[in-house]
């Protein structure tokens, strides 16, 4: 599965047509000789088999390559840059996820009730809106119209050099693309819960555990919940995964410093080796989310612990 | 013996029933008006340049101008026809590939099923927004390569769906008594089986149409849709950069991407209540 990735990654950012040496030499006319010579120095003239096995040679020793517009390694860029995003959607996620799980708890205590209706709606917003707009929405509102918050950016350019200075500016700077990208995932977590929680609300064991005069709260959370656990598991794993995309739009309203907004600006650079490596990360990190959600599984049901884990 | 409906009629009663579900289908309806007629009601050309940039909503311009001085209400209802055939048209090609492909995996099964599955697989494994990004900026815009890649990223869900409802219906018993008539399974998959295994398929086809919707928005708020094509995701994209001073250009478009994109979502969750055999016994 990883080598597949790897070798898309690599064609299509190879064999589709738009010449990285253009951009290298700029639009002002090279002779043709110092365009060769560019070709020549950053191996672009080999052939393409030459430069997938160069590629996988040097990705095994962790060498994702080098950026040919920011003349620096692509890992050195990645890593420069992933500390923002990872700020930008842990929190994000972690927020979306309890709140998700919380709100489709009391939205399945009364199916079709108002409160019920009122959160399917709202996670049926969320999951519409583009968050883009959202983004820009929020902007208009909260930073332009009224001042409270700042719209660009992760730090003031007069960054506070105290610690507990920069984690305020920080939170500061994160409430509002923080809550675009909660919005989204706690409408998927939140409509994948509810209707998980409805589907078990109708077993036996539930009559049974009512029978016993537990009490609703403790039916809900403690028997509902636990048994509808797996799908909410997977759609959160797939949440982490898929992080990494979800930041890139965010990412480009807010100027937030993280590899969504490198990936947006390595589009225009034609930087190749960058946008295979983001693509790279980002497979990989849902492949890796995909292999902590199967862990989670055997955490949450006891029965995938046994038997042989079959559930589609 | 009860009176056999038509499923045509059982579909219009079930849909009636549910109030969401008429009211996107009617709101969507609109779209169709506007996307065709639209143009002949609104005199305001969307590529045309004037002399009044930014523009306040009101007065001559009823939405304002962009920073070019374009009618933003006649980009707005040009813009519809964009969205409709991305969504439709993306959705329809992905629709019909998954449906194939889906529908061969499960009646055929074997090493064929598992062959499928695996490259299905493997798709929902890739970063599809990443990727459409990628190809789009690399092979240059164009409507249809939009459609192509919407469609080539979403056709495994599709797939998924698919072989899922053939593997129910094959399993039932009408299925044998056919075959023992003689019919081809060539003719017993898509004859018999299909016909009773698309409903949920549609409904995941009408969720895809919102989805294109969107993924077109954003590859052109991206900057990536040429500029001779009036789009939402253009004019936000533009929103983004007069953010500070003109508030119209990012409202009224993206509020035009929502509630169309709401429409599609809510109509497919109404179309899967209606037509999902396993929801409707629940």
């Amino acid at each position: 599965m990883v080598v597949g990735i790897v070798v898309v990654g690599f064609l299509i950012t190879h064999i589709l047509p738009g010449d990285p040496v253009d951009v290298l030499v700029g639009d002002f006319p090279a002779p043709p000789e110092y365009v060769a010579q560019v070709r020549h120095e950053f191996g672009l003239d080999a052939p393409l088999a030459t430069q997938l096995w160069l590629y996988v040679a040097n990705l095994a020793q962790g060498n994702l390559g080098f950026s040919f517009v920011n003349r620096q390694p692509v890992l050195s860029l990645i890593l420069q840059r992933a500390g923002a995003t990872l700020l930008l959607m842990v929190p994000a996620l972690m927020l979306a996820s309890i709140l998700g799980v919380m709100i489709a708890v009391r939205a399945a205590r009364r199916a079709g009730g108002a409160m019920d209706s009122f959160l399917t709606g709202v996670s049926l917003v969320g999951y519409s809106i583009p968050v883009f707009w959202l983004a820009q929405i929020l902007i208009v509102v909260f930073a332009v119209k009224l001042g409270w918050l700042p719209a660009q950016g992760m730090f003031s350019i007069r960054t506070p050099s105290s610690g507990l200075g920069v984690v305020g500016d920080y939170a500061k700077h994160w409430v509002l693309p923080g809550f675009c990208v909660t919005v989204y995932y706690l409408a998927v977590v939140a409509r994948v819960a509810r209707s998980s929680m409805l589907e078990m609300l109708h077993q036996d064991f539930v009559l049974t555990a009512r029978a016993k005069g537990l009490s609703e709260r403790a039916v809900l959370w403690k028997h509902v919940l636990r048994n509808s656990m797996i799908p909410v598991i997977t759609v959160i794993g797939y949440n982490f995964g898929y992080s990494l995309t979800g930041a890139i739009l965010t990412e480009t309203v807010f100027a937030w410093p993280g590899l969504g907004s490198l990936f947006v600006t390595s589009i225009a650079n034609r930087d190749y080796p960058v946008l295979a490596g983001i693509f790279l990360l980002a497979a990989v990190a849902v492949v890796l989310a995909n292999l902590v959600t199967d862990l989670l599984y055997a955490a949450a049901d006891p029965r995938v612990r046994i038997a042989t884990p079959a559930i589609a | 013996m009860t009176r056999r409906r038509s499923p045509g009629r059982t579909f219009i009663r079930g849909l009636m029933r549910n109030a969401t579900g008429v009211a996107s289908a009617l709101f969507i309806a609109f779209l169709v008006v506007v996307a065709l007629f639209g143009p002949l009601l609104y005199a305001g050309d969307p590529l045309a340049i004037s002399d009044n940039p930014m523009l306040r909503p009101g007065g001559g311009h009823l939405l304002g101008t962009d920073d070019l001085g374009r009618d933003v209400l006649a980009e707005l209802i040009y813009g519809v026809r964009v969205s409709l055939f991305v969504g439709c048209v993306a959705a329809f090609a992905a629709t019909v590939i998954g449906t194939l492909i889906g529908a061969i995996a499960g009646y055929v099964g074997g090493w064929v099923d598992t062959a499928i599955m695996r490259i299905a697989e493997f798709f929902q494994v890739m970063p599809t927004f990443i990727l459409a990004v990628v190809i789009v900026a690399l092979l240059g815009p164009g409507l249809l390569r939009v459609v192509a890649v919407i469609a080539l990223l979403s056709w495994p869900q599709t797939a998924r769906v698919a072989r899922g409802e053939v593997l129910r219906v094959s399993r039932l018993d009408f299925v044998n008594g056919v075959r023992c008539l003689g019919v081809t399974e060539w003719r017993i998959l898509f004859g018999e089986i299909l016909p009773n295994a698309v409903g949920p398929v549609l409904a995941l086809g009408t969720l895809i149409v919102g989805y294109a919707i969107l993924l077109e928005a954003s590859l052109s708020f991206l900057g990536l849709s040429s500029p001779d094509v009036v789009s939402w995701g253009r004019i936000l994209g533009v929103g983004q950069r007069f953010l500070f001073s003109a508030w119209w250009l990012s409202v009224f478009p993206g509020l035009a991407i929502f509630s169309t994109v709401l429409a599609f979502n809510l109509l497919g969750d109404a179309l899967g209540d209606i037509l999902n055999p396993r929801r409707a016994q629940a």
